[in-house]
Parts: C-alpha cells; sequence; structure tokens
C-alpha cells in the first residue's frame, strides 16, 4: 500500500521535502514505519522524541497503517 | 468555546470578551509573548509552524479536558498564532471564566501547559546569525 506521512518542523527540513511517499506492506505498524524512516534520515534518531499522528490522533507503536490514513510525523512541539 | 489558530495578530481584548459569561466572577487568561533572549543568545524574531487540523483539534481536545476537569467553567477561549513573530508579539492568549477564582487559575494553567506538551505547534527561533527549532534535540 501507499503512505503519505506530512513533515513538519525539524522533519522537513532533515527530509528535505514537505512531505514522504512510500509503499509499504499491508499491515504497517507504526513502530515498523518509524524503525524504517531511521534507517533512511539517521539525523531523525538525535531528535529529542519523534512521534506519529495518524488522523490527528497521537498513535500508539502497534497503530496498523492504513492506506486512507492521513499520516504526520511529530517532531518535539514547541507552541505557546 | 473558542479555539482558534491564526496568521493575523491576536486581538487580546477580543479573546477576554469571548469568555464573558453572567456566572463567572473570575476570569483569567495568559499571554504567551515574543522574548528577545532565549539560551542566552539575542533572539531576532520567531517563525511559529502548525500543523493546521491536528493543531485545531488537539487545542479543542485540551479545552474539553479542562471541561472536564472543571466543569464550573464558563467559557474557555485559546488562540493561538503562526507565521513571523517579533519580539513582544502575542504568540498565545488563554481564557477562562470561572465562578470564583481558585478553579480559574488552575484551569488557565492546565491549559497553557498542556498545550505546550501536546499541539503539534513548533517554533523556530531566528538569531544574528542562524535558526534553531526549539527544544528538537536533547
Amino acid at each position: 500500500m501507499k503512505l503519505t506521512i506530512a513533515l513538519f518542523g525539524i522533519t522537513r527540513d532533515i527530509v528535505g521535502r514537505p512531505a514522504l511517499e512510500l509503499t509499504v506492506p499491508a499491515g504497517q505498524s507504526v513502530q515498523q514505519l518509524l524503525a524504517e524512516l531511521h534507517q533512511s534520515f539517521p539525523a531523525l534518531g538525535q531528535l529529542r522524541s519523534l512521534a506519529v499522528a495518524v488522523n490527528n490522533e497521537y498513535a500508539q507503536p502497534e497503530t496498523e497503517l492504513q492506506e486512507r490514513d492521513e499520516i504526520a510525523l511529530i517532531p518535539p512541539v514547541s507552541g505557546g | 468555546m473558542l479555539i482558534e489558530l491564526t496568521d493575523r495578530p491576536i486581538d487580546v481584548a477580543a479573546v477576554l470578551q469571548a469568555v464573558q459569561a453572567d456566572g463567572a466572577g473570575a476570569v483569567n487568561s495568559f499571554i504567551g509573548t515574543i522574548r528577545n533572549r532565549s539560551t542566552g543568545r539575542r533572539v531576532v524574531r520567531l517563525h511559529y509552524e502548525a500543523y493546521d487540523q491536528m493543531a485545531v483539534h488537539q487545542l479543542r481536545k485540551v479545552a474539553e479536558q479542562a471541561v472536564a476537569k472543571w466543569p464550573m467553567l464558563q467559557q474557555v477561549a485559546v488562540v493561538h498564532r503562526k507565521g513571523t513573530l517579533e519580539i513582544g508579539d502575542v504568540a498565545v492568549v488563554v481564557a477562562v471564566s470561572t465562578p470564583h477564582r481558585a478553579e480559574s487559575f488552575a484551569a488557565c494553567q492546565y491549559i497553557i501547559d498542556t498545550l505546550k506538551e501536546v499541539v503539534p505547534i513548533w517554533k523556530k527561533e531566528e538569531y544574528e546569525d542562524g535558526t534553531v527549532w526549539v527544544a528538537a534535540h536533547p
């Protein structure tokens, strides 16, 4: 299945574009996605934290991703 | 409940007006502004970026959690700015109204503290010699 991952803040700088398109096996979990991204972009591993949002909610590591999900990488937030 | 993410200057008086309620004996507010120094460096300006749709959703959740914790809350307003801000600009306004003052302090602090932990908004500090995404690295 194809996933589109929106990138914000420092993750967009690290990857060098505002979104990533990946083809992954069906049933890919959040944890597996993060492992793959860490491998492709080692600088992600230096961040204080890195969360994945699925459909506007913070996702658990075991959450299985679906093709229609709205997915985003969430580096450490700093609003306020 | 007023929840807003905006790229225009925040009208603080309008946010306070939004929490006016006949049952309120207290209005409490927090105003976050842009400071000229950070970790010993002179800050020139700040750039705020948001994941708009999720940020508004999470702001609303934080406000709803506050109402659940303090059911006496009369009104809640949270307005956050995005885009480029200069020193002294208002970045965020939280306002609440309650019958008595103690809960207004607690609810207002809960909202701003939780906002800073969960709402997907990022700031990049601009110095005279470069920029840094705040809190990105340990």
